[in-house]
């Protein structure tokens, strides 16, 4: 199930991603061959590429060289472009799957640990609206909640910049990525402030979600049944009346998880991070299309397979999935 | 009821108010047929169960009082928004407070549990009283298996392991008579019928042997097979376990079958209040009478028509002053001496243990009742 | 519905003899395929109607009364043609609608108009009470007599509401006055036939008895066919002419009122009848002979062989599970589908050997006062001639042939 959204979406990609450009195949072989252009020379080069192949030649060629590499020759040398190959850029000259794995573990950094903090502060605020719906709290949480889903992310972030760089220097050099592996302390301590301003968005969102959804299954009839058994009230929020108000938060969690690891573009343009976004944007701007497709491919890889983890999850969460 | 018998029940310490001229049933009066069992194991004085809303004051209980003897069925009557649903989940203290103010007295085998500690009232719930609700599809939880949800009730009042919880979890459902229990337990609620599951729904309230077990209309989503099937056990258990039974309906067929008294209620009131056979043949109150002309009954000889109440019922947030009925009455002209409309009638001895509230005087209403109503049902 | 009625009825259209009438059904069958899987494949069909037949007289009242599961609501869909059938035949004045395209059919919906249960969902929200009560003019291009508006609050008043509540909107109602808009919106068009799908169920007790009466009105002013679908056994009572007992998508007794109500044919009729609570307290020590049906009605997919009651049928034999029986006139004018029926002569009397699964079909509620069934028959008519419930115990005990509990007090 997983291959064939994931081909199926690969091959959208791969005839629409070339068209979307708006440039002719001779207008991309002049990118390669680079200054002095003839129609021999591209000629040779549209060869070498295989881009005067029929679209589904150069199709399964892509996908053939996901799994057992490619060769190009353009230029001097042949150049061997090993498994996974995802292309290898015209531009650069250089493999996009090294590059890719360069920035993966930016973009999951940065996604995991917003994550983290959305999905604590959110569903945290929004049970506690619930429960004390009406008061200073709730209202004081929706109005901030408000502000969170209406502010755009590179307002926030540029502030939190401003104020946390600038006003109140406690990251006086700016945010700079560490590697986890380097040094965690220093891995966290340069995120906090890009986790927190993709978190506010979120947790903003989530917070809004689980109240809601709060508020309608605290009046089901199963909670007034498990208020009669005599169960604590805490028992009875956490094991039926959470249980059943996250149902749907799985879900659209797994979706906006997903998108996340494609690239936060905006967050990471924001904070100059270098990860799989900031990678999206550059080569979208160079018109670097080998990129364009293997970094859409990738994020449309995990896009599915968080999709599909949900399904999973869901089937878990709730029996009566199970049996549709 | 009114001011002064409320100081008077606020005054008393220990024991529910039984003041003389309290319109209530009375251990003197003894509800007919109860033979005079002592202590009545629940007793309600002058509940009211208020809700402050967007729109105004919604009085959906005001001023109820009534006792439920161990072994003996109480049947509440009354139709939507009657307030008789608010009074059962008001006993059970199920109401949060935020919104809801609760007066009056609930005694429960010798306790007060209205101005109770809220975590000691958590503590009868399930255990002393239980409750079984009209939908027991919506009233289960969805996600967790029927064994589950049983073994948590009786683990919240028992400390006991797991596995002891789940094969008495198994005992119940073989009581209350679902086939091959030790299989089933694992099922999820949407697995089992209707039928099925209130009879689950049935095991999980008598789990814990409640003394006092509240039904609000437990048959109403159930065909009439299956209705003839649940009332039978819940008549089978209460005579096995001794206990106090509540059973909220707005069938007046059910009532007839399982209440030994009856309670009748309109506008958050209780307009009538007595021994089954006497609500059902010697009704005092222009309501009850509507109620029994308003059903076609199976078991009489064939009539023309029925007689409904004619309008409709009252919004709580605007009951009549006075008579609660009165609007829809066609005795609210009867000349009452010196009575204004605006007048609310108290609950009034009419026979051993039979009250009504009416301003009709009672040679009145019997000779209406005998002559006018009767005959036509 | 009125015994004045009753006669009336019989004499304008002969009833079961002569008369061509309103609406006839004739093997009726509606299956809902049950699909599964990424191609949606068809694994299965519940079958909700599984051949009815049927008439339904100018000017009667067909009750239609069965337990949830059983095909009613669904029969209604049909013979209103809101649903196709899978197969069968649906005449409406001598005309075959059963597979009418929409457009085709739209003369038919100003003859046939339905009722439904619910008063607060079928009435859209948004739209004032003279826009809903309206709607059937403007979709049948029918310019009434003096207006639509006249006639919308004419028909308002007919059903006893203001005319004033031209401009309302539904969330202003009470159940019972949506009920009767829901009436009004269905007589707009003057109908022949009003099919009414539990008409009164979601209203309270009081209220449920104007909506019966007003109903019982209309039709001796109008001169309305009715077919009334209910659960409601006391109700169904009350409405009909004849009754129609359904039960897993077929009809197992078809009779008029009286005689089906007095001598239930149809085990299940008998069970179905003396499961209905009776609002009379004295009655409880007499009803020593409740039958009890155990367990639940099995799956319209997958309906048993046979008969299809003999799952759960104290009297079912061995061709009870092997041959279905035919719905046949029994006595005139009462009709049942049962291969050893109540009241009336065993269709199958060499097949005696009861199943075993009969055995532990009902549970007679022996009360805690085992009353001697001549006690409770003299106590009976002393009080209410003729009753259904507690109709000849001994009978049923003695051709069960079951050893139940119940056979205990005999």
């Amino acid at each position: 199930m997983l291959l064939l959204v994931v081909s199926a979406v690969t091959f959208a990609i791969f005839f629409l991603v070339p068209r979307l450009g708006g440039q002719t195949i001779d207008q991309l072989a002049v990118q390669y061959v680079g200054k002095d252009a003839n129609p021999d020379s591209i000629a040779a080069v549209k060869a070498n590429l295989g881009l005067d192949q029929p679209l589904y030649t150069q199709y399964f060629d892509f996908i053939k060289g996901i799994f057992v590499g490619a060769e190009y020759n353009f230029g001097p040398d042949p150049s061997m472009c090993n498994a996974p190959c995802f292309g290898y850029s015209f531009k650069t000259h250089v493999e996009v799957w090294p590059e890719l794995m360069d920035r993966v573990p930016i973009t999951f950094s940065l996604a995991i640990g917003a994550a983290v903090i959305w999905l604590l502060s959110g569903v945290a605020i929004g049970v506690l609206s619930a429960l004390k719906r009406g008061s200073i709290f709730d209202r004081l949480a929706m109005t901030l909640a408000l502000a969170g889903v209406s502010l755009p992310i590179f307002f926030t972030g540029m502030l939190g910049l401003a104020l946390f760089t600038v006003q109140w220097p406690l990251w006086g050099d700016g945010v700079n990525y560490v590697p986890f592996a380097d040094n965690p302390a220093d891995w966290a301590w340069n995120l906090i402030i890009p986790w927190c301003s993709l978190a506010f968005l979120y947790s903003a969102l989530y917070a809004r979600l689980t109240r809601a959804g709060m508020l309608e299954v605290m009046g089901e009839d199963y909670i007034r049944t498990a208020r009669a058994k005599g169960l604590r009230e805490s028992t009875v929020v956490a094991k039926h009346g959470l249980r059943s108000a996250l149902t749907p938060i799985v879900t659209i969690f797994g979706m906006d998880f997903g998108l996340l690891l494609g690239g936060a573009v905006i967050t990471e343009q924001v904070f100059s991070l270098q990860g799989m976004g900031s990678y999206a944007i550059q080569s979208v701007k160079d018109a670097d299309l080998p990129i364009v497709m293997g970094v859409t491919l990738f994020a449309a890889f995990f896009i599915v397979f968080c999709n599909l983890l949900v399904d999973l999850v869901y089937a878990a969460i709730d029996p009566r999935v199970r049996y549709s | 009821m009114s001011e002064v018998s409320k100081e008077q029940s606020g005054a008393r310490v220990p024991g529910p108010a039984s003041a003389p001229g309290e319109p209530v049933v009375s251990k003197a009066a003894g509800s007919a047929g109860s033979g005079g069992a002592g202590e009545p194991f629940l007793s309600v004085r002058d509940l009211r169960i208020h809700f402050q809303t967007d729109d105004g004051l919604v009085k959906s209980v005001d001023g109820v009082s009534f006792d439920v003897e161990a072994g003996k069925t109480l049947g509440i009557v009354g139709e939507s928004g009657s307030g008789k649903s608010v009074t059962s989940l008001g006993v059970m203290g199920l109401h949060r407070s935020a919104n809801a103010a609760i007066s009056g007295e609930v005694w429960l085998d010798g306790e007060e549990l209205v101005g109770a500690d809220p975590d000691h009232v958590r503590r009868l719930r399930g255990r002393k009283m239980a409750m079984i609700f009209q939908d027991p599809l919506s009233a289960m939880h969805p996600y967790y298996r029927i064994g589950a949800q049983i073994v948590e009730a009786y683990r919240v009042h028992h400390k006991v392991g797991k596995k002891v919880a789940r094969t008495r979890a198994i005992e119940m459902l073989d009581r209350v008579g679902i086939p091959e229990p030790h299989k089933r337990v694992d099922s999820y609620p949407h697995e089992f019928s209707g039928g099925m599951r209130q009879r689950a729904m049935i095991a999980m309230a008598l789990v814990n042997n409640p003394e006092l077990l509240i039904a609000d209309e437990p048959t109403t989503a159930l065909d009439v097979t299956v209705q003839a099937q649940i009332l039978d056990l819940i008549r089978d258990l209460q005579k096995e376990f001794g206990s106090a039974v509540i059973m909220i309906t707005h069938d007046l067929g059910v009532v007839a079958e399982m209440a030994d008294d009856l309670l009748v209620m309109y506008g958050g009131r209780c307009i009538e209040r007595g021994p089954a056979e006497k609500v059902f043949y010697e009704p005092q109150h222009p309501y009850t009478w509507g109620l029994l002309g308003s059903m076609p009954r199976i078991d009489r000889e064939q009539t023309d028509r029925l007689i409904p109440v004619k309008g409709q019922p009252p919004s709580l947030i605007n009951v009549p002053q006075g008579c609660a009925f009165n609007p829809r009455c066609p005795y609210a002209d009867v000349p009452k001496d010196g009575i204004t409309r605006t007048e609310r009638p108290e609950l009034k001895q009419v026979g051993a243990g039979h009250h009504s509230a009416c301003h009709m005087s009672q040679e009145e209403r019997t000779k209406i009742w005998t002559e006018e109503i009767a005959p036509k049902l | 519905m009125s015994k004045a009625k009753d006669a009336a009825v019989a004499d304008t259209t002969g009833k079961d003899t002569a008369g061509e009438p309103l609406l006839r059904v004739e093997g009726l069958v509606k299956h809902f395929p049950v699909k599964k899987g990424l191609l949606q494949r068809q694994v299965g069909a519940v079958k909700a109607v599984d051949g009815l037949s049927f008439d339904v007289h100018a000017g009667e009242t067909l009750g239609i009364v069965g337990e949830s599961g059983c095909g009613k609501s669904t029969m209604g869909r049909l013979i209103t043609r809101l649903d196709e059938p899978t197969s069968g035949r649906i005449e409406f004045q001598g005309h075959d609608i059963t597979h009418m395209s929409a457009g085709k059919i739209r003369p038919l919906r100003r003859d046939v108009q339905m009722i439904f249960q619910d008063p607060y969902s079928s009435l859209n929200p948004r739209h004032t009470i003279g826009t809903i009560v309206g709607a059937p003019f403007k979709l049948q291009n029918v310019e009434p007599e003096g207006g639509v508006k006249q006639e919308v609050q004419r028909l308002l008043g007919l059903v006893g509401l203001s005319p004033e509540h031209y401009n309302r909107y539904p969330h202003e109602f009470s159940g019972g006055q949506r009920q009767r808009i829901g009436i009004a919106r269905a007589l707009a068009l003057s109908p022949k036939l009003v099919v009414a799908d539990e008409p009164v169920s979601a209203l309270d007790v009081s209220i449920q008895a104007q909506v019966v009466n007003l109903l019982d009105d209309l039709q001796d002013e109008l001169g309305l066919t009715y077919v009334i679908i209910a659960h409601d056994l006391s109700v169904i009572r009350h409405v009909s002419d004849r009754i129609a007992v359904m039960y897993l998508g077929k009809i197992v007794e078809l009779s008029d009122r009286k005689s089906l109500y007095e001598r239930p044919m149809h085990p299940y009729t008998k069970a179905l009848l003396s499961a209905v609570p009776v609002p009379d307290p004295r009655r409880r020590g007499l009803k020593s002979e409740r039958i009890l049906l155990q367990g639940d009605v099995p799956s319209p997919l997958s309906p048993p062989s046979g008969c299809r009651f003999h799952t759960r049928c104290w009297k079912a034999t061995e061709v009870c599970r092997t041959v279905e029986p035919p719905l046949i006139q029994l006595e005139p004018g009462h009709e049942a589908a049962c291969h050893h029926p109540e009241n009336a002569p065993d269709q199958i009397p060499d097949d005696t050997t009861v199943l075993a699964s009969a055995r532990e079909a009902i549970a007679l509620v022996g009360d805690a006062v085992a009353v001697d069934p001549a006690v409770a028959e003299a106590g009976e008519s002393a009080e209410a001639p003729k009753t259904v419930g507690t109709a000849k115990s001994e009978k049923t005990a003695g051709t069960a042939e079951a050893p139940s509990k119940g056979l205990t007090k005999e």
